[in-house]
């Protein structure tokens, strides 16, 4: 760490850390290379790809894209903590379920601005999906069912709540 | 979706259980490989030249070296000088030279294209060793580019290279001129059938260099042990090939060298060769600490191996009731900087699903001053189809044959010769035409003006190759399959569920891993669309094999002959007293009493995959104000052989579908005048997104492949060979237009529409 770093308090999936970081850094960097929260993945580190997305006090952000300095004192979601591992978050399952992804490189960055997305609308239209998903690129699949599984992810929110 | 008819009596192929490995993806605990760690972990960077041409006079490190929390700086002068060095074994993990190989990742004497490394820096982490790459003072002496084929072809350019190895990537090519090499294929006796046919159409096309595109960037982390032993964690299709490349290229003995494949993020024949990984290791050796070196967007369209650019003539000719009589094809394809491009895979898939009695086609590749192009899913086949499927529909309509019955009436089948002069092997082909002309969309009418409808039809090869899997069968009743194919989209469960058909147990008490390469034994690359296939028969043999075992110990544990134990879907019985019987899990509870787990073996090296067939349909709207051209519906048949796992095959059909969109409307490497690469971010570089895409309806067929137990056919690939030459023939009936270049971006459509209004 240089003279420059700076002490960064921030809450992550519910556990508060403390991590020196540069003001160089992204936030990308202080989850893959600081925290060794890994499941956010580099793809162009310039907010083209959205592998990198995580939610930030409540709103989807492209993580490769916000300094580490920025997010002092943030709650910060990422998919590490959508799911305790022994029930996984209805987006995970219809990922799963629809075959919504094939290397799977992609999907934690496409599940994490889906669960943005569903937050606000639990309904939204195909046409609603793919516009929001339109910042997240997935090379394996054509989309097709990526647009499914969150639709059924919707459903199945929306239905757990009635 | 639509189902085939699960017309065979199989047990688990044809369902679609849920992968695995699937959880850890979701979850976001599959391990990449950027997401390796080690202790006193360093981090790599490298200097990319900034010319495309030019001689390196001198490299100055000393002001990196000097920089704090620098470790070691490389340069062309660390690495091994090497002969050349081309593989002969069946199996080689590349037709390359591997000199060529070399020196594509480490430049000596001169850099030949925009991005090719020049040195490397080892530091305490990846910020410090990009500063001090930028650190590194290269002083150049710029040289003038060749950046176009014709260019490269004019006998007046110089030589790129004093010398080179002719490319030999499935096809053998000889050098023809200063900086190119070819091949020609004849079939057929009519010399006259050009001038003697009642209707002949020539075209020339023209395609751009574009990029697989995969979203995880290359990353690799390598340990080199005191004991000389080097340990390399990579994302890679082939884990044997890179220890191969890295084992000539570093001279270093292969039995010293354990590559560890992590998950990979995509592939798509970009992720078999090595670039930044002998850099890595030199640097571990160097500084005795793990280095991991990781690629930035820029760099994986910079400096990895993207698609050539094509310019290709075709002549065809038939009778006027539209049989095709003769065709004569001139590919010229870039090499990039150093030769083995995919022109002969190429050649072989350019005509092979018509018959065509008298065909010549003659494959060159050039060589400029661009990456080193490589394979990318149907390896050269994307330009050819697109320039073939759209001369077969002018020369329908000149006919006057509806271009769908044009394709039926010229299909090739089973027993036809082929222009390699083989006779076609069993494949689908009139039965998928005739499953598009059944179909509701080629039933349905357009439903506005400026929409038009348009179809082509692939074929593609694939290949066989070597496969190895172990298998042991526990004494709890589960199993394990360890298979050397790394899984790129969800191959661990089609091979698990080709285990537990054989086995007669359920596809959940089946477990696969991809294993290094002190783990299991050889097995060639995951490409070719041949892992399902391939390794699937490795798997078969396995699991016979330990059916056999447990056969042997159920007669020791009855006390009677081995050939009286009958096997019957996972259970066993005693011949001689049927009322004798253990399942597949009460025999496996018994295995611990009678000599302990069974660990079986498979290994299989099939001549090829079977043939892939494809048509796709399509339905555009043109805007003629923009030139844009929006897709309204979209189907792709398939021929699949046996979908073993009919998401996953609609799942390849979608993204091969995707992939030749992205070719067809938007995508391509753009250049400056002296050589640079303009569009290195997924901005520039315009990859189809979630809007860009209707759904891709699929439909699957099923003849089965008479050479795999399961009639398995290799799926990956051919999907991404239609969609261009299927949507330029859907935008001529919209709009009167004939593309004969790619990307059929906006402007270059626009610009077509007002020359066609002029």
């Amino acid at each position: 760490m240089s003279e420059y770093s700076r002490r960064v308090q921030v809450t992550i999936n519910a556990r508060e850390h403390e991590i020196d970081c540069e003001p160089r850094q992204s936030l990308l960097e202080l989850l893959r290379d600081g925290l060794q929260l890994t499941g956010s993945k580099e793809g162009c580190n310039d907010g083209n790809c959205g592998a990198c997305a995580v939610i930030l006090e409540g709103k989807c952000v492209l993580s490769c894209c916000v300094l580490a300095v920025e997010v002092d004192g943030a709650i910060i979601e990422t998919i590490e903590g959508l799911s305790d591992g022994l029930e996984l978050h209805p987006l995970q399952s219809a990922f799963l379920q629809e075959t919504a992804l094939q290397c799977g490189y992609c999907t934690p960055g496409l599940i994490m601005a889906a669960k943005d997305l569903l937050s606000h609308e639990p309904n939204p239209s195909e046409s609603r999906i793919r516009h929001w998903l339109a910042n997240n690129l997935c090379r394996c699949t054509g989309y097709d069912r990526i647009i499914k599984a969150v639709k059924k992810a919707g459903e199945t929110i929306a239905a757990s709540h009635e | 979706m639509s189902e085939p008819n699960n017309r065979r009596p199989y047990r688990v192929l044809g369902t679609t259980p849920l992968r695995e490995d699937g959880v850890e993806k979701v979850m976001g605990q599959a391990r990449f490989a950027d997401d390796v760690f080690l202790p006193r972990m360093l981090h790599a960077a490298v200097v990319r030249s900034p010319h495309a041409h030019a001689k390196i006079r001198k490299i100055s490190t000393h002001k990196a070296t000097a920089m704090p929390g620098v470790f070691a700086v490389l340069t062309g002068s660390d690495f091994p000088t090497l002969e050349p060095t081309i593989l002969s074994h069946s199996d080689a993990s590349t037709t390359d030279d591997l000199k060529d190989i070399s020196e594509n990742c480490m430049a000596r004497d001169r850099v030949l294209y925009d991005g090719h490394v020049v040195a490397a820096v080892a530091a305490l982490s990846r910020h410090v060793a990009q500063q001090a790459a930028e650190a590194i003072d290269v002083e150049y002496e710029i040289l003038a580019p060749i950046l176009d084929i014709e260019e490269a072809l004019n006998e007046e350019t110089p030589a790129l290279h004093e010398d080179f190895t002719p490319g030999q990537f499935v096809l053998q090519t000889k050098k023809a001129s200063a900086n190119a090499s070819g091949f020609e294929m004849n079939i057929g006796e009519d010399q006259d059938a050009f001038s003697t046919a009642e209707v002949v159409v020539e075209k020339r096309y023209r395609t751009r260099c574009v990029h697989q595109g995969y979203i995880e960037p290359h990353a690799v982390t390598v340990q080199w042990g005191s004991d000389g032993i080097m340990t390399v964690w990579t994302c890679t299709q082939g884990h044997f090939a890179i220890r191969e490349q890295l084992s000539i290229v570093l001279q270093h003995p292969l039995s010293k060298i354990k590559v560890i494949p992590t998950e990979v993020g995509g592939g798509f024949g970009g992720k078999d060769l090595i670039y930044v990984e002998p850099a890595a290791a030199l640097l571990a050796k160097k500084t005795g600490c793990p280095v991991k070196m990781v690629m930035s967007r820029a760099e994986t369209l910079r400096g990895t191996g993207p698609s050539p650019g094509a310019v290709i003539n075709v002549r065809l000719a038939s009778d006027k009731k539209g049989t095709l009589l003769a065709a004569d094809l001139e590919l010229l394809y870039e090499a990039g900087a150093y030769p083995g491009g995919p022109v002969g895979s190429a050649g072989l898939a350019a005509t092979s699903r018509y018959k065509i009695s008298n065909q010549t086609i003659r494959g060159v590749e050039v060589l400029l001053n661009k990456p080193k192009m490589k394979q990318y899913r149907a390896p050269g086949g994307v330009p050819v189809n697109f320039a073939v499927e759209s001369t077969i529909d002018i020369l329908a309509s000149k006919v006057g044959i509806d271009p769908l019955d044009f394709r039926l009436k010229n299909a090739m089948a089973e027993g036809d010769r082929m222009v390699t002069g083989l006779p076609c092997p069993k494949i689908g082909g009139r039965e998928l035409l005739e499953a598009v002309r059944d179909h509701s969309h080629y039933r349905t009418p357009l439903s506005g003006p400026r929409q038009g409808r348009g179809m082509a039809y692939a074929l593609w090869f694939g290949a066989g190759k070597t496969s190895s899997v172990s298998m042991t069968v526990h004494g709890d009743g589960s199993v394990l399959l360890n298979v050397g194919t790394p899984d790129l989209s969800g191959t661990r469960l089609t091979l698990s569920m080709q285990a537990a058909e054989v086995l007669g147990i359920d596809v959940a008490e089946v477990s696969a891993r991809v294993l290094d390469t002190d783990s299991i034994a050889f097995s060639y690359k995951t490409v070719a669309s041949r892992t399902t296939h391939s390794t699937g028969i490795a798997v078969y043999q396995a699991a016979n094999n330990a059916l056999r075992e447990m056969a042997r110990r159920a007669a020791v544990y009855w006390d009677i002959e081995e050939s009286s134990v009958a096997i019957t879907r996972g259970s066993f019985s005693d011949l001689g007293n049927p009322s004798r019987c253990l399942s597949f899990l009460e025999l496996a509870k018994l295995l611990e009493k009678l000599g302990g787990p069974i660990t079986v073996y498979g290994n299989a090296s099939p001549g090829s995959n079977g043939c892939q067939l494809a048509a796709h349909l399509v339905d555009v709207e043109v805007e003629v104000d923009t030139g844009k051209i929006n897709l309204l519906r979209y189907t792709a048949f398939q021929d699949a052989g046996n979908a073993i796992h009919p998401d996953y095959v609609s799942g390849q059909m979608q993204g091969g579908a995707a992939q030749g969109v992205g070719w067809a409307l938007n995508e391509a490497y753009f250049y400056s005048e002296d050589g640079k690469l303009l569009n290195t971010s997924l901005l520039d570089y315009r990859m189809p997104t979630a809007v860009d895409l209707p759904d891709i309806e699929t439909v699957i067929l099923e003849t089965p492949n008479p050479n795999h137990p399961f009639g398995v056919r290799g799926v990956g690939e051919v999907p991404i060979m239609p969609p261009a030459g299927a949507i330029a023939n859907a935008l001529y009936n919209a709009a009167g237009i004939r593309m004969t270049e790619l990307p059929m971006s906006p402007g270059t459509v626009l610009e077509k529409i007002k020359e066609n209004i002029d």
